[in-house]
């Protein structure tokens, strides 16, 4: 699936995210399933999502560049797939 | 453990943290704390399984107490830990398991507990159906009530069933049908997935290893080499929706990996806490070799888990070992260290059932030399009115490790063999 970097996202309330030296392990209480964030950067992307506007913003807050989002955009789709990050109403 | 497909989340450029390819990398190392920790609330059971993993049977008089284990879950909440793989013995048959699963889950550790059903009732079933935090495994070893109960006793069968059926009817969807593959079964490997969908649960296969009671009645039950490829086809036809627990990765050899984590994960990702507070390697390392500590010591789980020499030497990168110039090394990483270790086998070398077939040359050189005992469990629960087994004191016994079934042996699989789809004969193990 595309991912649109311009809508507004959040970490599922049911999702738990612990911290490790490679980035983070993220599991879904309601699926069951587990999944990795490999690096810091994106990291930081997921747990500011729902402070930003959009995607593309918590991604440019993060440092990531303009060239690196595509990369990005295909992190959160795969995260977006399992549930792990859902759509929500921009505040 | 069952990893999704989904797992390797990341982007494949930037960031300033190394981005390592495969998650056996990332996992190499260790982690801060365990993805997926087994804890036996107790060894006592019901039942006696022929191959029970950790020789349960009676209740340990130091089991930790409910204080005890609250505290094990308050260190567990800390450490962020997602969920805890629940089992014994028969972890239902404490007076507390459920006080210890609400304290769990209220403290945001979520439960999995397995069972052979023995408690689970229309009351247990609606409770457990309630919660998205709670998740259950039933046991079953055969899809067949004489498959069944010859490896997990009389009644086992008719226990199970009734179980599914009061979860099925509380409304609880996917929970897990858990059978550990064996000689016996495979061959009933569609029937399980038909009774799993008819019960509205989710099938998870597992591997036989020889550890507790297993090493006793491995010879008999686990899988021969064919039935070894016939488990792996099926697994990769069938991958997404049938859970391993990640246990069959040594079958990887046989071509392409299978879904999950296919690495050896003791100490690295996982561990066992047993009843008394133990902390062991992985749960089918129940052997003084592998217990990194207690959690009854002053650092409680979390120093055992950081600081215990063993853990941190479980996680030096693998040599590989006689293994290395193998050219399916990478696939298989030389296989389960706890199938290794209770048949006799160097940690370094061989899984006993590789599938490329070094195990059996090495079982054999094992077998002759007389003077190496095979390690024996350390700890032993069984009942007593199971039948006993050899004794580390007594030499001759030591030195046969796989005695002939005869008619009149104890075990209750003696002379047992379903039939098998292709006749074929050989050793491995499940």
């Amino acid at each position: 699936m595309t991912f649109d970097l311009d809508r507004a996202w959040r970490v599922d309330p049911r999702v738990s995210m612990r911290p490790e030296p490679f980035g983070a392990l993220l599991y879904h209480f309601g699926t069951r399933r587990l999944s990795f964030l490999k690096n810091q950067t994106v990291l930081a992307v997921v747990r500011s999502l729902a402070d930003h506007p959009s995607a593309r913003a918590a991604c440019l807050a993060s440092g990531v560049a303009e060239a690196e989002l595509p990369a990005y955009a295909r992190a959160l789709a795969a995260l977006a797939d399992s549930n792990m990050i859902t759509e929500r109403i921009p505040a | 453990m069952t990893v999704a497909p989904d797992m390797a989340v990341a982007p494949d450029t930037g960031g300033k943290a190394p981005a390592p390819g495969k998650l056996t990398d990332l996992f190499q190392l260790g982690l801060d704390a365990p993805i997926c920790l087994t804890w036996e609330l107790t060894y006592a059971c019901n039942l006696s399984c022929v191959h029970c993993l950790s020789s349960s049977g009676r209740r340990d008089p130091r089991e930790l107490t409910t204080a005890e284990c609250k505290s094990v879950i308050d260190t567990l909440e800390r450490m962020q830990v997602f969920y805890v793989n629940i089992g014994g013995g028969e972890p239902t048959v404490r007076p507390d398991f459920w006080e210890l699963v609400d304290y769990a889950t209220a403290h945001h550790v979520g439960v999995k507990f397995s069972t052979n059903g023995v408690r689970l009732d229309a009351a247990a079933a609606a409770r457990l159906a309630a919660s998205d935090y709670v998740d259950v495994q039933i046991s079953l070893d055969g899809a067949t009530r004489e498959v069944n109960d010859a490896v997990r006793g009389p009644g086992s069968f008719d226990t199970a069933m009734r179980a599914m059926g009061n979860l099925r009817d509380a409304g609880f969807r996917g929970f897990k049908l858990s059978v550990v593959m064996t000689r016996q079964n495979i061959p009933q490997i569609e029937e399980f997935k038909a009774i799993a969908e008819e019960y509205g649960a989710q099938l998870r296969l597992t591997r036989l290893r020889p550890s507790g009671r297993g090493a006793d009645v491995w010879d008999e039950l686990h899988p021969l080499p064919a039935q070894q490829k016939q488990l792996y086809d099926w697994l990769v036809g069938h991958g997404e929706q049938v859970l391993t627990g990640d246990s069959f990765f040594h079958l990887s050899a046989f071509g392409g990996a299978l879904p999950g984590l296919n690495l050896c994960g003791a100490g690295r990702v996982v561990c066992l806490i047993d009843p008394v507070g133990d902390v062991y390697a992985c749960p089918f390392a129940i052997h003084e070799n592998f217990l990194a500590g207690n959690v009854r010591e002053t650092g409680g789980f979390e120093g055992v888990w950081k600081t215990s020499s063993l853990f941190n030497d479980l996680r030096k990168p693998d040599t590989g070992g006689a293994c290395k110039s193998c050219g399916f090394y990478d696939s298989c990483r030389g296989g389960c260290m706890a199938a290794k270790f209770f048949t006799g086998l160097p940690l370094d070398g061989p899984d006993p059932e590789c599938v490329q077939g070094y195990g059996e040359a090495a079982l054999a050189s094992v077998s002759a030399s007389a003077g190496l005992p095979v390690p024996r469990p350390s700890v032993d629960h069984s009942h007593r009115t199971s039948p006993s087994r050899p004794r580390a004191s007594v030499p001759v016994t030591i030195a046969r490790r796989r005695p002939p079934a005869h008619d009149c042996d104890e075990s209750p699989l003696a002379g047992f063999e379903a039939p098998s789809p292709d006749g074929a004969s050989g050793g491995c193990c499940r």
